[in-house]
Order: C-alpha cells, then sequence, then structure tokens
C-alpha cells in the first residue's frame, strides 16, 4: 500500500440545479411537489420581501431607520427551504431571512414596529432593526453574535426529539458564521446526538467584504457536513425548486431518521452586506451584474409564466399594494412611542430583583430632575 | 436525613430533580455511564436512560449553546462543565445568548430551567487549570443568577432551586471539599432560597463573609479570633447573583466592622464589589476599613500554592488588624 493523501478535488460535490435561467426545468429532473397555491405565496413573499428590503435601505437613507440589513439576491435560497417546513418546526435564522419570517406570517406592522423599537415591537425595543422574533410564528429571536443558534439548533431538535414531537429545527446560518467555533461544535453535536435539525448554509460568497476565497481554503461548507458524518447536499441558491426540493427531503430524512442534514445554497448577496456597507470598495459592478442576471426573483416569475400560474399584471399589480402597504405601514408605525421607562429593567430576570428595582427607582428619580433630557419616557413615567 | 458528602448530595439532587420532572436532562463530557470524573453524576444514566443523560463531544462552547437550546425548547439542562477553569470557550454562549435570552426577545423566549454545574476552586495541587475561581466575571453580567454551596445541605437544597429557577443560574461547586464536607441532608426533596444568605455564627465585633470552600478557612480562623476574645458573625453569602445586601447590612450595622474573603484574585473580585455596596449603605457605622483576603493577583500557582492562597492564618491577621485599627 502506498500512503496517498486526498484532497477535495477527489471529493468533488455536484451543485443540484432544475431550473433554468428562463424559467425551464431541465428534462429529468426530480421535483418535490409544489401547488399551484403554495408557489403563489411563496413568490408573493419573496416579491414582498424585495419591495421590503428596496423600501427600508431607502428609510434609511433618509435617516428614519437606523440601520437595515437585506435578503436581496438569497430569497429563493430562504424561502424555498423555509417553505418546505411545517409551522410547527422551529426556525433559528442568522439574519438575512425576512422572507421565512414573512412566509410564517409575520404582519408589515411587525416587521414595522421591530424596526422602529417601538411600544409594540414584540422585542420591546430592545434590539437593532431587523432582529425579529416571534414565539407564535416559531421563529426564534435574532441574535447578533454569529453562529450563536447552531448548536443552540442542536439542543433545540434534541428536546423536541425527547419530547416526541413531529417537529424539527431549520437553522440558518451565513458562509462567514461557518468560521465560528459554534458551527464546528454545533454540527458535531448535532450529528453525534442525532438531532432533527437541517441546516442551511446560505453561501452568498461574502461576509462583509471578506470573499470565501479568503474565508476557507476547502470545498466549501458542503464538504465539511460529509467531515462531520452528516448527510449533505449543494444547490443552487438562485433555483427556488432545488431549494425546496432538497429542503423537503432534508426535512423528511432528519424526522424520519432522527438525524441533522446540511444544505448549502450557492447564491450572491446582491445588496451591501448592511446600511452601514459599502460593496463597491471590495467588489466590482461586472460581478454584480452577471449575478443580478440569475436573480432568484424573475428566475420564478419565468417558471410560474411558464405554469399559467402567474401573469405580469398580476406581477406589476402586486409589486404596487406592496410598495403602498410597506410606505403607508411604515408611516403609520413610526409614530409609536418608545417602550414604557419600566421596560429597562423588565425581562432581565422572570422578575425584577431588589438591587434593579432600587436601580429603577434612582433612575425615575433622575429623569423627573431633568425631564426635556429624557423626552421618550419623562411624559410617561 | 442521611449522611452526605458534597458529592453525594449533589448527586441527589439531580437524582430527584430527574425523578420529578422527566424533562430534566444532564449532559456534558464524561458524565454517561462513567458518571463524570467526580462521579456527581453517578448511576443517573443507569436510571433515567441514555436520552436523558448523556455525554457530549469535548467542546465547551458546544455544550454550552446546546443546552440553552434544550432550555428554550422547554426541556430543564443541567450542563456539566467539566472544570471552571474550562468555561471560557462557553462564555460567549453563557454571557451573550443565555443571560439575555429572555430581554432580547421581549420575553418571548427565554432558558428557564438551565443550570450550569462546574467544579471550582484550589488548594488540590492542580496549577493553573485546575483551581480558578471565575464568578466575577460573570458576576458582570445581568440575567445570570450564580450559586456557591460550601456544605452538602445547602449543595441539594440550592442544586433543586437552581434547577428549577426560570432563569439561568451557574452553578460553582467547590471541589476542594466535594469529599471532605460531609453533613446531614435529607433523603427528600427541599429547595433552598436563591438569592438569600445564612449567617452561620452570630457574633458582636466583626463580620466576616465569605462563600464556598472558602467557608472553612473562614471558620477556622473565627475560632482562632474567638480564643483572643474577638467575637465574630460568620455569612455564608450562598448567593453571589443577586447577592443578599440586606443580611450583610443588618451585620455590619451591628459589628461595625466587614471582612470579605474570596479564593479568587484580588482585583476585580466579588469582595470588590460587596466592599463598595457595604461602604455605601453603611459608612457612618463602620469602625474600619472594609477588609478583603483574596488569592494574589497572579495565575493560580502550583508549587507555591500554600502560599498564595487566602488561609486562615490570613484572615486571623486580617480580623485582628481590623479590630484594632
Amino acid at each position: 500500500m502506498k500512503a496517498e493523501f486526498i484532497t477535495s478535488a477527489n471529493l468533488p460535490i455536484p451543485t443540484f440545479s432544475v431550473l433554468n435561467a428562463d424559467g425551464v426545468v431541465s428534462p429529468g429532473a426530480e421535483i418535490a411537489p409544489l401547488t399551484e397555491a403554495k408557489a403563489r405565496k411563496m413568490y408573493s413573499d419573496m416579491l414582498f420581501t424585495r419591495v421590503l428590503d428596496e423600501r427600508m435601505v431607502a428609510a434609511q437613507r433618509q435617516g428614519r431607520l437606523s440601520f437595515y440589513l437585506t435578503c436581496t439576491g438569497e430569497e429563493a435560497a430562504v424561502m424555498g427551504t423555509a417553505a418546505a417546513f411545517s409551522e410547527h418546526d422551529m426556525i433559528m435564522g442568522q439574519y438575512r431571512e425576512q422572507a421565512a419570517l414573512r412566509f410564517r406570517g409575520f404582519t408589515t406592522k411587525q416587521f414595522m414596529n421591530q424596526m422602529f423599537s417601538n411600544e409594540l415591537d414584540l422585542g420591546k425595543g430592545r434590539q437593532m432593526p431587523i432582529h425579529y422574533g416571534c414565539r407564535a410564528l416559531n421563529f426564534m429571536t435574532i441574535s447578533s453574535p454569529l453562529g450563536t443558534q447552531i448548536p443552540q439548533a442542536a439542543g433545540y431538535a434534541y428536546g423536541q426529539k425527547l419530547e416526541g414531537k413531529d417537529a424539527c429545527t431549520l437553522c440558518y446560518f451565513g458562509d462567514g458564521a461557518a468560521s465560528e467555533g459554534d458551527f464546528h461544535a454545533g454540527l458535531n453535536m448535532a450529528a453525534v446526538l442525532k438531532c432533527p435539525v437541517v441546516f442551511v448554509a446560505r453561501n452568498n460568497g461574502y461576509a462583509i467584504s471578506t470573499p470565501t476565497s479568503e474565508q476557507f481554503a476547502g470545498d466549501g461548507i458542503a464538504s465539511r457536513g460529509v467531515g462531520y458524518g452528516i448527510k449533505t447536499i449543494r444547490v443552487d441558491g438562485n433555483d427556488i425548486l432545488a431549494t425546496y426540493t432538497a429542503a423537503v427531503a432534508a426535512r423528511a430524512m432528519a424526522l424520519a431518521n432522527k438525524e441533522p442534514v446540511l444544505i448549502e445554497t450557492m447564491s450572491y448577496r446582491l445588496g451591501a452586506h448592511s446600511t452601514s456597507d459599502d460593496p463597491s470598495g471590495y467588489r466590482s459592478r461586472e460581478e454584480e451584474d452577471k449575478w443580478r442576471d440569475k436573480d432568484p426573483i424573475n428566475r420564478m416569475k419565468n417558471w410560474l409564466l411558464a405554469q399559467g400560474w402567474w401573469s405580469e399584471d398580476e406581477e406589476k399589480s402586486t409589486l404596487e399594494e406592496y410598495r403602498s402597504e410597506v410606505l403607508a405601514t411604515m408611516k403609520s408605525e413610526e409614530k409609536h412611542p418608545s417602550p414604557k421607562l419600566e421596560e429597562l429593567i423588565n425581562d432581565v430576570y422572570d422578575v425584577p430583583p431588589a438591587h434593579l428595582q432600587a436601580q429603577y427607582e434612582s433612575l425615575k428619580k433622575h429623569i423627573e430632575l431633568y425631564p426635556e433630557h429624557y423626552p421618550a419616557t419623562s411624559g410617561r413615567l | 436525613m442521611a449522611k452526605m458528602n458534597l458529592l453525594q448530595a449533589v448527586n441527589s439532587a439531580l437524582e430527584t430533580a430527574m425523578a420529578d420532572n422527566d424533562r430534566v436532562v444532564c449532559l456534558g463530557e464524561d458524565i454517561g455511564k462513567f458518571g463524570g470524573v467526580f462521579r456527581a453524576t453517578s448511576n443517573l444514566q443507569e436510571k433515567f436512560g441514555r436520552d436523558r443523560v448523556f455525554n457530549t463531544p469535548l467542546t465547551e462552547q458546544g455544550i454550552a449553546g446546546f443546552a440553552i437550546g434544550l432550555a428554550a425548547q422547554g426541556a430543564v439542562p443541567v450542563a456539566e462543565i467539566q472544570f471552571a477553569d474550562y468555561i471560557f470557550p462557553a462564555f460567549d454562549q453563557i454571557v451573550n445568548e443565555a443571560a439575555k435570552f429572555r430581554y432580547r426577545s421581549g420575553n418571548e423566549f427565554d432558558v428557564a430551567g438551565l443550570t450550569f454545574r462546574t467544579p471550582y476552586g484550589g488548594g488540590i495541587a492542580g496549577g493553573l487549570y485546575h483551581s480558578q475561581s471565575p464568578e466575577a466575571y460573570f458576576c458582570h453580567t445581568p440575567g445570570l443568577k450564580i450559586v456557591v454551596p460550601s456544605t452538602p445541605y445547602q449543595a441539594k437544597g440550592l442544586l433543586l432551586a437552581a434547577i428549577r429557577d426560570p432563569n439561568p443560574v451557574l452553578f460553582f461547586e467547590p471541589k476542594a471539599i466535594y469529599r471532605a464536607a460531609i453533613g446531614e441532608v435529607p433523603e427528600e426533596d427541599y429547595e433552598i432560597p436563591i438569592g438569600k444568605a445564612e449567617v452561620t455564627e452570630t457574633g458582636t465585633d466583626i463580620t466576616l463573609l465569605a462563600w464556598g470552600a472558602q467557608m472553612i478557612a473562614v471558620n477556622k480562623a473565627a475560632a482562632m479570633a474567638r480564643a483572643d476574645g474577638i467575637s465574630c458573625e460568620i455569612i455564608d453569602l450562598r448567593s453571589l447573583l443577586p447577592w443578599d445586601v440586606e443580611t450583610v447590612v443588618a451585620s455590619v450595622i451591628k459589628t461595625g466592622r466587614l471582612l470579605v474573603s474570596h479564593e479568587a484574585c484580588r482585583t476585580g473580585g466579588f469582595g470588590a464589589e460587596i466592599a463598595t455596596e457595604i461602604q455605601e449603605r453603611c459608612f457612618l457605622y463602620l469602625e474600619s476599613p472594609i477588609s478583603r483576603v483574596t488569592g494574589m493577583d497572579t495565575p493560580y500557582p502550583l508549587a507555591l500554592e500554600k502560599e498564595y492562597m487566602a488561609d486562615h492564618l490570613k484572615i486571623y491577621e486580617a480580623i485582628k488588624s481590623s479590630v484594632k485599627f
């Protein structure tokens, strides 16, 4: 026997793709069944997400919002995977998955109230815009530290398994977060402890400005799944039928075998990392245009049109409706006041302990001394 | 009542909690069939099965993250970090995730029932990485509760309270006295409230305050002082976050003097927090400066451990200085 070393070139991982740019399904491709009603809902929610992104970036530029982060370019990666799950399954996202939250039923008002950190925000105005969360929709509150949700998703899924629930966990993260220790810890634990969790690695080419070529030397994220003993698939993230088909199969395997599955969606972050970022400093217009031509929304639209499930008129009226709804809701919801002062100390613990109550009483007295300096709360103590 | 050492009391608490609530789960490195490197989880896998008592891969951040997910789902995880010295890879999960889970979600989600157990402390020839007392790092984190028992009775009652607390709790176990501390422990279920200190001895001249294994040194020093005619009031703090300010204030108003002792190093130690709070609350009652007897500001030593430690003789000297001030 000879000492032979292997590289990822010896273990090529293909990319599953079924829909071409014109919206035609490749001959012989096996796709998961999708009803007209569901396909239309998925598409409409993708359109909504695109409109929300456009309007909120504009609102941030106008100074009406402190921060925003788009899903643009990755709508099919997120929607195709989220739509394959049951509403009883927990979603633990990173921060670019608003399409999944919309699909679950998060209202335009709920989006706005979170982004304006007002008193109607489910999160009580405690986190920056886009850190959504909703127990009723089984969508875990977003946390800024990257990758922390990965081992948590494994634990959450283990709990579902122990309880004998017919439900699993869907966990999203990006190509950058997959370099965090929590990614390795989480995938390994999920595999060893046989947790029904589906990990979706959104490989969108960039972690803020760092391209994947400077993020890892191996064959993407998918190769790591194989290394951890996890069933893995790489899919074209701009192909809604590929992401949906892969996710339907992944969920079924996770639940039937009580095991984790990894999906790597290959896509592109068409927008900036966030409104605090300017991609012109690290990537070319040509590169962006190349990906703009592969827009996942156009691709799905072409398929829907070919099916006779959508029309150009509907496209126009739906976009108009969403644009005016987003603008009108933004206008109405940005008027709500901040949460009351007591929300500063609530929920640190289930009940505020004595030392925190004392700090609160002393703060109240201070605000009464300088009411004009604390206008958000001084009138409502 | 049964005679138990502190390890047996921890084991008894875990068994009681698991029998009482089938959502209680124990996880950690080597805690399964082996029963943990200190045997705190002995026989639990046998009794409750591999699904509820299981080994994890060797990853503290993974254990913490996994336990947080379990708790968010509604399970009641008791995660063991094998040595407190190795808790730091889990620091982000504990401080940024567990502690903020309820707050950041507006109470949409929480990690009620999450407990981390971890053996801490020195005096066992463990050197830098088997001796540390990292409690002060975590006391700086709103959202956590921090508990340190010093006797088998406390260990069982406080651990049961921790497991059932609707907030994440760090439970630091004094490993130096795991087997040395022996006492009567009820076999039945009972809880000791978190956030309440215990006055273990009443006195009039000076208040001595400590927690965990350090209570042994404090008790010894107090006995020496008593022989000199100094009457010490001794308080076992038991909970560090939240800590029982009122009990300490009442004692210091009576004695006029306070000595705080902890194993951890001095600068930024929890003794500094106690001293500050008490001087704010009791300034006009103090007859001498609040005294701290602590580990030194060095990494935890090995060959010179005896010299480093805040032992009974150092405490005894500090008591005399405080009374003579």
